[in-house]
């Protein structure tokens, strides 16, 4: 057991925490609201190579493991980053993971930079990929349409954005044929493979996605400490009261615990381990529920001043809950990993509930 | 990053288990929770004949690294082995290894390890709960040695062990730390009174008393007036013993149950809510053995867990508890059924998992003390 991290791995994230610190500030992360992309941020990401670095070097891509990319998804949420970085790599990774010649001619431009596809992490409902993230901004998205995992191209006119609690760049995307007319969608698998498919991508969304939760809830955590430490009152700094900060002791047990549970799910994934889907999906269970209650704790703590727009730390709050229910809470999770563990399974599960 | 366990580790917990099939028989394990016994000498010596018993102060060159040692403690609570006294007798060990007289350390380190002599700790008393340094025991030094008056709250095989090993205030006008001396006492000295103390989970327990009690100076382990000094010095790389496996038994026995058909023929595993929660237990029981992995991973690194350790002690018992609670609960009405009772659910194993789980957050360091120690060093908030 190493549960350290390689040289080439702290680069990475001095890199990713470098670039986030000048370029996703909370003034950023403000600026960017209610649209949730800042289009700077992006490029910059895209131009580091965040999408490419996941992709296999036989395709084009660096070749970065799952563990990199939870790495660096940490780093994106403790920035609340305003840009589709985990949508964009698990879609890209899913194009590469197919590599049909029609999978690979969409990738081209994915790992160009020309193009942004997503992936809707539920299937859609009556025609309508509702709440797709970074639908509100992408080109194209992949959908499993029953036993068929589509390539659907999107434009203004068949999505509507979505204001919504995180300012994430969601959209309700309607995939009906009169609404795609002339562009049609392209079919990347179907049958089982489809379903197959689909599911090792969700696995990869809800394991980088808890990872992003965990930075999200530890930066939440260390505002909360700072304001403790200083802030006074009935002349103590209010960080001596118990009340105060055993919940934020708790908050750091939960989230060192989840970052070693999304990391071992990373890692279950990338050997194509039995228990990788048990463990992203209980990964994203307990990292969902950490980032709920640390942000929860980080405003609390903050008194009245965390209740005001002007602190930082209403950022994290809205994003710990916006940007993991776009799949579902965390007792989907719970269904979707007893799934897995309790295979010969009677229940399946395809996305929330 | 590398999660796996290696071949060799693995093969020592085989060794493990396969030690325990033949020295933890069905009918000892029946006795000892029959009884509440934490302590069986056979078994003890059996783990001293393996050297698994002495750290590194033991008669060979430390025989288990960190990994072996949480291999072997984690198995051992997998299986309720009786190893308590072990454990206590291998902690004063080291206090006295590490500032005992060389008298001392010749009389008492190899019966430790060996399985031979066992010791009880005499730290806490009725007044002092978690806070130890309110100790008000006192041993006043007389002719040849120390008289000692007073009461030391749950000196768990105290009734069966050797010795016990004294906090006590040796400078009647000192406050806090200061002022501790640190004894071992032969527990057959006149003066000295077990009375057993009956616990929630069936665990057998004392309180002990010490009136005028005699002990000649070489009992006397650290220098006067530096017992806590002494103590927190040899105890600094000390962690808790791991309370996942206990965790893992609790889901162990949920699971079976649910896998089973019930009286109206229907399987709890086909009910959404039972697959819930028993995956959320299942990843609380991962996030536990991931917290406990890392404690064991710094350790061996040479890192000192300063907050690990406390969150890793923190989050395993807590979650003990509240899915003690919530299992229970999921089980239903049968979970009601008593362990000793005939009809009991999977053998009583979650009915004595609700009773079992409420020690572990307040032993060893209560959950509240743990989150004090987490607050200071890790979210760099001031000590109250």
């Amino acid at each position: 057991m190493d549960l350290g991290l390689s040289d080439e791995q702290h680069q990475l994230v001095d890199s990713f925490t470098n670039l986030l610190a000048k370029a996703s500030t909370p003034e950023h992360v403000r600026a960017a609201e209610p649209g949730g992309v800042d289009q700077a941020l992006w490029r910059t990401l895209r131009e580091t190579g965040a999408v490419t670095m996941g992709v296999a070097e036989a395709h084009g891509g660096w070749g970065a493991t799952l563990v990199d990319l939870a790495l660096v998804a940490e780093r994106l949420g403790r920035a609340v980053a305003p840009a589709p970085v985990i949508e964009a790599q698990v879609a890209a990774r899913l194009l590469a993971a197919i590599a049909s010649p029609a999978a690979l001619d969409a990738l081209g431009p994915v790992l160009a930079g020309e193009r942004l596809v997503t992936l809707a992490v539920r299937p859609p409902q009556g025609g309508m990929a509702a709440l797709t993230p970074a639908g509100a901004v992408c080109d194209a998205v992949i959908v499993l349409d029953g036993d068929r995992l589509l390539l659907v191209p999107v434009s203004d006119r068949t999505r509507r954005p979505v204001a919504n609690l995180a300012a994430a760049p969601l959209a309700d995307i309607d995939l009906s044929p009169s609404a795609i007319e002339g562009a049609a969608a392209t079919e990347l698998a179907a049958g089982v493979e489809a379903v197959d498919r689909f599911e090792a991508a969700l696995d990869e969304w809800l394991t980088l996605t808890a990872a992003a939760l965990v930075g999200i809830g530890s930066a939440a955590l260390d505002l909360g400490c700072a304001y403790a430490a200083e802030r006074t009152a009935f002349g103590a700094p209010i960080g001596t009261f118990q009340g105060v900060s055993h919940p934020l002791a708790d908050d750091a047990t939960h989230l060192d615990g989840a970052r070693l549970l999304a990391q071992k799910a990373a890692w279950s994934l990338d050997r194509d381990d039995a228990r990788g889907r048990e463990l992203a999906a209980m990964a994203f269970a307990f990292a969902s529920r950490t980032a709920e209650a640390a942000t929860y704790d980080a405003i609390h703590v903050h008194g009245g001043y965390g209740f005001m727009l002007e602190y930082d730390v209403q950022l994290h709050h809205r994003r710990a809950r916006g940007w993991a229910r776009v799949w579902g809470d965390a007792e989907a999770a719970d269904a979707r990993a007893a799934d897995a563990r309790y295979a010969g399974a009677r229940h399946t599960t395809t996305g929330a509930r | 990053m590398d999660f796996a366990v290696d071949a060799e580790t693995e093969a020592f917990r085989t060794e493990v288990r396969a030690f325990l099939a033949e020295h933890l028989p069905a009918e000892v394990e029946e006795r000892l929770y029959v009884t509440g016994e934490s302590h069986d000498d056979d078994f003890a010596r059996a783990l001293g004949e393996r050297g698994w018993i002495a750290p590194e102060w033991g008669p060979e060159e430390r025989p288990l690294d960190p990994t072996h040692a949480h291999v072997l403690e984690a198995e051992l609570a997998k299986a309720e082995a009786p190893f308590y006294a072990v454990s206590t007798g291998a902690m004063v060990g080291r206090v006295v290894a590490a500032s005992g007289s060389e008298d001392l350390r010749a009389e008492i380190l190899p019966g430790i390890a060996s399985g031979e002599v066992t010791i009880a700790l005499g730290m806490t008393e009725p007044e002092a709960g978690s806070d130890v340094a309110a100790v008000q025991t006192r041993a006043r030094p007389v002719d040849g040695g120390w008289v000692i008056d007073g009461q030391k709250m749950f000196t768990t095989n105290g009734h069966a062990a050797d010795h016990v090993f004294l906090l006590v205030r040796t400078d009647p006008d000192s406050r806090r730390h200061r002022g501790l001396t640190t004894f071992l006492v032969p527990l057959d000295r006149p003066g000295v009174e077990v009375q057993a103390v009956r616990t929630i989970s069936g665990e057998r327990t004392n309180i002990t008393y010490y009136a005028d009690v005699f002990v000649e100076d070489r009992w006397r382990i650290s220098e006067v007036g530096d017992g806590w000094r002494s103590l927190m010095l040899a105890l600094q790389d000390e962690h808790s013993a791991p309370f996942s496996p206990h965790l893992a038994r609790l889901l162990e026995a949920a699971e079976e149950w649910a896998a089973a058909p019930g009286v109206d023929g229907t399987v709890p595993l086909d009910r959404p809510d039972v697959r819930r929660r028993l995956a959320r237990a299942a990843t609380e029981l991962e996030v536990a053995q991931l917290l406990e992995a890392r404690t064991t991973w710094m350790e061996a690194s040479g890192e000192v867990p300063l907050a690990e350790g406390p969150m890793s002690k923190l989050f395993s018992t807590e979650a003990i508890v509240r899915n003690a609670e919530d299992l229970t609960a999921l089980v239903g009405p049968d979970a009601l059924r008593s362990r000793t009772d005939p009809t009991a659910v999977v053998g009583g194993r979650i009915e004595h998992a609700l009773r079992f789980s409420l020690g572990t957050t307040i032993y060893a360091g209560t959950s509240e003390v743990q989150r004090n120690i987490i607050a200071q060093h890790r979210c760099g908030l001031p000590r109250a």
